[in-house]
């Protein structure tokens, strides 16, 4: 007979076996996770200040990647191509936000969903054009792995977990602390208030979008050695971002990080029973059940 | 009745405003002035327009005819991040601090502006928290954890860190207990020595006409009456006509 | 609406009936062909317009909807011999019925932003199940089969000819085009547009606002789901590519482009798309990006003309 005690007792035996892989999916899971959760925290920026769901922002990733491969191949250094790209994308970022979005201010939301929508089709054929249909390589900075139980690790892997936490930690003392940062929130908090204290309400969106996009393109380096570089990259990418932001309640920092976290833990444990293709499904049924029953987000106190 | 000065001279004029506040046609041709370091009241019934001459003022509204002028230049239509950097400092009628900032954090969204040294800031730090010690005691904590009347100083100090040379005040003394009543009466007067100058907007009369020089009457949307406020009494019959039931 | 312009509109209808229906008689097959596809693509953009342009809600659903009849008219057609058109229909209907339902029920309840992104995120769902079943739904290659023949089968049928698809995707659309409007004009087509003015007034009336946005999902996805039939009865396959989010996408381009909230405007922003993608690919040949300045100008639109072609052909003749 069947009892609760024998079904416990082979969980625990399952997972004594099959410790080793369920630890390195706990650091894939990890990496992946921070990856996310630094392109999440532009999108949920973005959002949170400026009421603009940015479609764009995995083209941004995918151009921030692009734009590292090409500094990479002339200057021959990937921290180079890093903040490179970071600065180049948030320009272009800037530029888009005062072009497109600008005019768009105080109209319906549903133009700027429509706008962002139509820059990502653009930047996506550019860079179609511009770097043609075959995946580019980005080559890690450094080389080298650690042993994890009968895997060779890289240590690059661990790296981009760190640098991610601390761009977002960085981003994190900014809003905190300085006098932009204050603006920021203050602008977040109360726009017309804000404006009648003689802060720039224009420009603090603009660098605001700005910082998103950085943001979004210093994840396309950091993570472009491990994936092929090509223009549909980004399309995956944002539609686990929005994922996690919604999940982790749109606006909120802090939740888009751990929703980042928590997903792509619960996607890389199930990649050990299905494949990777079907384990997405997991970040699929996350939402829908976030949605039924915490719908401002999971990591959010739910309003009284 | 005393004459209104005219518009030549004045620190802030505005001539035949019209205002619209989506589809209501709010102001209908308001003209007033507010002379250098005068303190001039703007009285009148709930929903005359008086909030609405503020906001078009501060570049908040936009106004569809008419003209808003500062020392002579216009500056009717200008965002009002632009007004506010020019001089002129705005207090609302719900005062709205930043709730989820610091009183200090609050204070530099007005502190911190291009061409004022570190030296010169904590010089203003000091004079604004001699004046009102309790948000130097409170300067770490949020906002929204102040009570009503120390929102209502913070949201005047606030102001007052812009350095303006005029000061909007929608209602400050509005819902505040009489012992706050008379520090707003106390701080309209400091700004007043130090040459600032005030619009003020009230309903309590008795304050008004004891901190005003000169005061304006609106009713539907236009300025009807003028008068200098040593002319006046509290119960004088166009207190009546202007603010009775 | 006038009794004048009312009149016109109907001529205007006419006149344009009657050239659609000439069209294949005239036209080289190629052209032909182009044009059914945006009758097809037109049908999907308008059952997208009822909810943008009507209710206020932007779908990024439509993909879901359109595939799942493609996939539905697929099952029919493969497994019930002989091929049976209505059959194709009745199951392509359902299918996109199912998914519409699943939508509805769980997106309704969800603001603006979060209903898009939501949808958004369903088509992806449903592209994911697709793409990995492979046994049901043939996975990345999709599915083939044959055409089912017009009639009604074990009493009369007849192949379709290129000219008798033509009529026949025109009859549908034209008939959907037609019920689409009714209901548009109707007491609760009125409901839906207040609903997109004013959703908070409409539910303080008394409305069951929630109840409306179900039903307006709901015959959303049944339209779109019959396009998803037309396209898989015309071109013979079905691919998991239609139920990626991008062509959701493309359907609400088509509605910005010719005019959100006219029905026919969705229509007018299909031609005008494929027939700029059509010129540019002539002109500058296959390589050229067609979709970078075709971008570029919707962009602009969205912020120029927000009101589409149609609301700036309107503008201009009434000048």
């Amino acid at each position: 007979m069947f009892t609760m005690g024998d079904a416990i007792g082979s969980g625990w035996a399952w997972l004594a076996a099959h410790g080793d892989i369920i630890i390195i999916q706990t650091v894939n899971g990890i990496v992946t996770g921070m990856i996310l959760a630094l392109i999440a925290s532009g999108l949920t920026l973005i959002f949170g200040i400026m009421d603009v769901v940015n479609f764009a922002h995995g083209e941004l990733f995918m151009l921030g990647a692009y734009v590292g491969v090409v500094v990479l191949a002339t200057s021959g250094s990937f921290w180079l191509a890093l903040v490179m790209s970071t600065l180049v994308v948030a320009l272009i970022g800037a530029a888009l936000q005062i072009i497109t979005l600008r005019p768009l201010i105080g109209r319906d939301p549903l133009n700027t969903i429509l706008a962002t929508f139509g820059i990502s089709l653009v930047l996506q054929n550019y860079a179609l054009w511009q770097f043609g249909p075959v995946p580019r390589k980005l080559d890690e900075p450094i080389t080298g792995q650690f042993v994890l139980f009968y895997l060779a690790y890289p240590w690059y892997r661990l790296l981009i977990a760190l640098l991610s936490g601390a761009i977002i930690g960085g981003l994190y003392l900014f809003l905190k602390h300085g006098t932009y940062g204050i603006w920021i929130r203050a602008t977040t908090q109360d726009r017309v208030m804000a404006q009648a204290m003689g802060i720039p309400v224009p420009w603090v969106y603009t660098g605001v979008f700005a910082i998103g996009a950085g943001m979004a393109a210093a994840s396309g380096v950091l993570f472009g050695p491990l994936i092929g570089i090509n223009h549909a990259m980004g399309l995956d990418w944002v539609l686990k971002a929005f994922i996690v932001v919604v999940v982790g309640g749109m606006g909120n920092l802090g939740g888009s990080i751990a929703a980042s976290i928590f997903v792509s833990l619960l996607e890389a444990y199930a990649a050990i029973v299905v494949s990777p293709a079907q384990a997405v499904i997991v970040s699929f049924v996350v939402l829908i059940l976030t949605l039924l029953f915490r719908p401002t987000g999971l990591f959010v106190p739910t309003p009284k | 009745m005393s004459a209104p000065p005219t518009a030549a001279g004045a620190l802030v004029a505005v001539e035949d405003l019209h205002t619209f506040y989506g589809k209501s046609h709010v102001l209908h041709g308001v003209s007033l002035s507010v002379g250098r370091g005068e303190v001039v009241g703007l009285l009148g019934r709930n929903g005359v327009g008086k909030s609405t001459t503020l906001k078009s003022i501060m570049g908040l509204l936009d106004p569809s005819r008419g003209k808003v002028l500062l020392e002579g230049q216009a500056i009717t239509g200008l965002p009002a991040h632009k007004v506010a950097r020019l001089g002129i400092a705005y207090v609302p009628e719900d005062r709205r601090i930043f709730k989820l900032l610091t009183v200090m954090e609050n204070l530099r969204t007005g502190l911190d502006r291009q061409g004022v040294t570190e030296a010169r800031k904590q010089e203003l730090l000091d004079k604004l928290f001699a004046y009102f010690p309790r948000l130097a005691e409170r300067r770490s904590q949020a906002g929204g954890t102040l009570s009503g009347g120390e929102q209502q100083m913070l949201a005047i100090a606030r102001a007052m860190m812009l350095e303006p040379k005029i000061i909007l005040l929608d209602e400050p003394t509005e819902g505040l207990m009489p012992r706050m009543v008379s520090q707003i009466k106390e701080i309209v007067e400091v700004l007043h020595r130090d040459g600032v100058a005030i619009l003020l907007v009230e309903q309590n009369v008795p304050l008004t006409l004891e901190a005003c020089q000169r005061v304006y009457f609106m009713e539907k949307g236009v300025v009807r009456h003028h008068a200098l406020a040593s002319e006046l009494k509290v119960d004088d019959p166009v207190i009546h006509q202007y603010l009775g039931v | 609406m006038s009794k004048r312009s009312n009149k016109s509109f109907w001529i205007a209808f006419c006149i344009v009936l009657v050239a659609l229906i000439i069209a294949p008689l005239v036209l080289p097959e190629f052209w032909r062909r182009f044009l059914t596809e945006i009758l097809i693509w037109g049908l999907l953009a308008m059952s997208s317009d009822l909810l943008i342009g009507y209710t206020g809600m932007v779908s990024f659903g439509h993909s879901a909807f359109f595939g799942l009849g493609m996939y539905g008219a697929a099952a029919a057609l493969l497994t019930v011999k002989p091929a049976n058109l209505w059959l194709a229909i009745l199951y392509g209907l359902c299918g996109s019925a199912v998914v519409a339902g699943f939508v509805a029920f769980f997106a309704t309840r969800l603001r603006d932003i979060y209903f898009a992104i939501t949808t958004l995120i369903f088509s992806q769902i449903f592209y994911v199940v697709i793409f990995t079943w492979t046994e049901v739904t043939g996975g990345e290659n999709g599915l083939n089969f044959t055409r089912p023949q017009l009639g009604i089968p074990g009493i009369y049928t007849v192949p379709f000819t290129p000219e008798m698809l033509h009529w026949f995707v025109l009859a549908v659309v034209t008939a959907s085009y037609l019920i689409l409007r009714r209901i548009t004009q109707s007491p609760f087509g009125m409901v839906l547009q207040s609903i997109r003015e004013n959703e908070a007034r409409t539910r303080a009336i008394g409305y069951p606002v929630e109840r409306y946005k179900i039903v307006a999902v709901m015959l959303s996805g049944l339209f779109a789901g019959l396009a998803g039939v037309l396209y898989a009865v015309q071109n013979r396959f079905a691919a998991p590519d239609f139920v990626y989010f991008v062509v959701s996408g493309e359907a609400v381009i088509y509605n910005v482009m010719g005019g959100i909230g006219t029905l026919v405007g969705p229509i007018v922003g299909a031609g005008f798309f494929l027939g700029l993608r059509e010129l540019s690919s002539r002109i500058f040949g296959d390589q050229f990006p067609y979709l970078i300045p075709v971008g570029v100008i919707f962009i602009a639109m969205v912020i120029f003309l927000p009101q589409g072609l149609l609301g700036f052909a309107r503008r201009w003749l009434n000048r």
